[in-house]
């Protein structure tokens, strides 16, 4: 598929970045015209994703998060984030709603509901011990019905 | 952040305000509590007004400061929720835990 635009960064997994890659998703985005609920969601989005890689992905140690964005045909927004963390054992458990591996950490286990509620298709693969790769479309102007 | 309580009707309001997330959470979390254990409130309130962004980072420090409330038998408030801020939370099914109001509610 024709890319039109593209914007691509790395940063080190701390938690100061995560404003970072929200500002870089709102900067990418303003061309494109969204809704403020559209903002408000993907905004939403790459902060849950690059959160998993810090917290869940490397835990604690150092590391670089991935981020890119694409600005595809028809107004599809495609969005990666990408860690070389410690990965996903079992993707589907940690998928499920509430379910956290940092309980004690306060996370509410919502990070990959809300990525889903709020695109129109999340994928994740993630190799134990390599890393994990998370890719997100979501179509502007679609008539979004649940507000 | 502003904190303020009212011994009368034994609230404890807390004013929220930027973005929360996972980097801004920790000293929310660390504060609000340390103002929840002075006053051991009936009713907590968080007020959205002045919060920008939320994140479930935000739902973590809502259901942390539910469980320590509800031994006490208190009660947790969110008011002046933006539609966003509502997404999330209703995502979340925090109404099951929270009364959710749009405005400020008016506190003496």
């Amino acid at each position: 598929m024709k890319i039109l635009n593209e914007f691509r960064c790395s940063f080190p997994a701390c938690s100061a970045n995560e404003a970072l890659a929200r500002a870089a998703v709102s900067a990418f985005l303003i061309p494109a015209d969204p809704t403020a609920q559209e903002l408000a969601d993907l905004r939403t989005v790459i902060s849950e994703a690059v959160t998993n890689a810090i917290v869940h992905g490397y835990r604690g140690t150092e590391g670089e998060v991935s981020i890119c964005l694409r600005m595809l045909p028809e107004r599809v927004i495609y969005i990666r984030v990408s860690d070389k963390g410690c990965g996903i054992p079992d993707v589907a458990k940690a998928m499920e709603p509430l379910y956290t591996s940092a309980p004690e950490e306060e996370r509410a286990g919502l990070g990959f509901a809300i990525m889903q509620t709020f695109t129109d298709s999340l994928h994740v693969r993630s190799i134990p011990g390599h890393g994990t790769v998370l890719t997100m479309r979501r179509r502007l102007g679609k008539n979004d019905a649940e507000s | 952040m502003q904190i303020h309580y009212d011994t009368e009707t034994a609230r404890l309001h807390v004013q929220l305000s930027g973005e929360i997330d996972h980097h801004s959470s920790n000293a929310l979390r660390a504060q609000i509590d340390a103002a929840i254990y002075a006053h051991l409130p009936q009713t907590l309130e968080l007020d959205f007004g002045s919060v920008t962004f939320m994140d479930s980072s935000g739902i973590g420090l809502i259901m942390g400061r539910y469980k320590i409330l509800q031994p006490l038998g208190g009660e947790i408030v969110l008011t002046a929720t933006s539609p966003h801020i509502r997404r999330v939370l209703r995502l979340a099914g925090m109404e099951r835990l929270a009364s959710i109001t749009t405005e400020a509610e008016v506190t003496s």
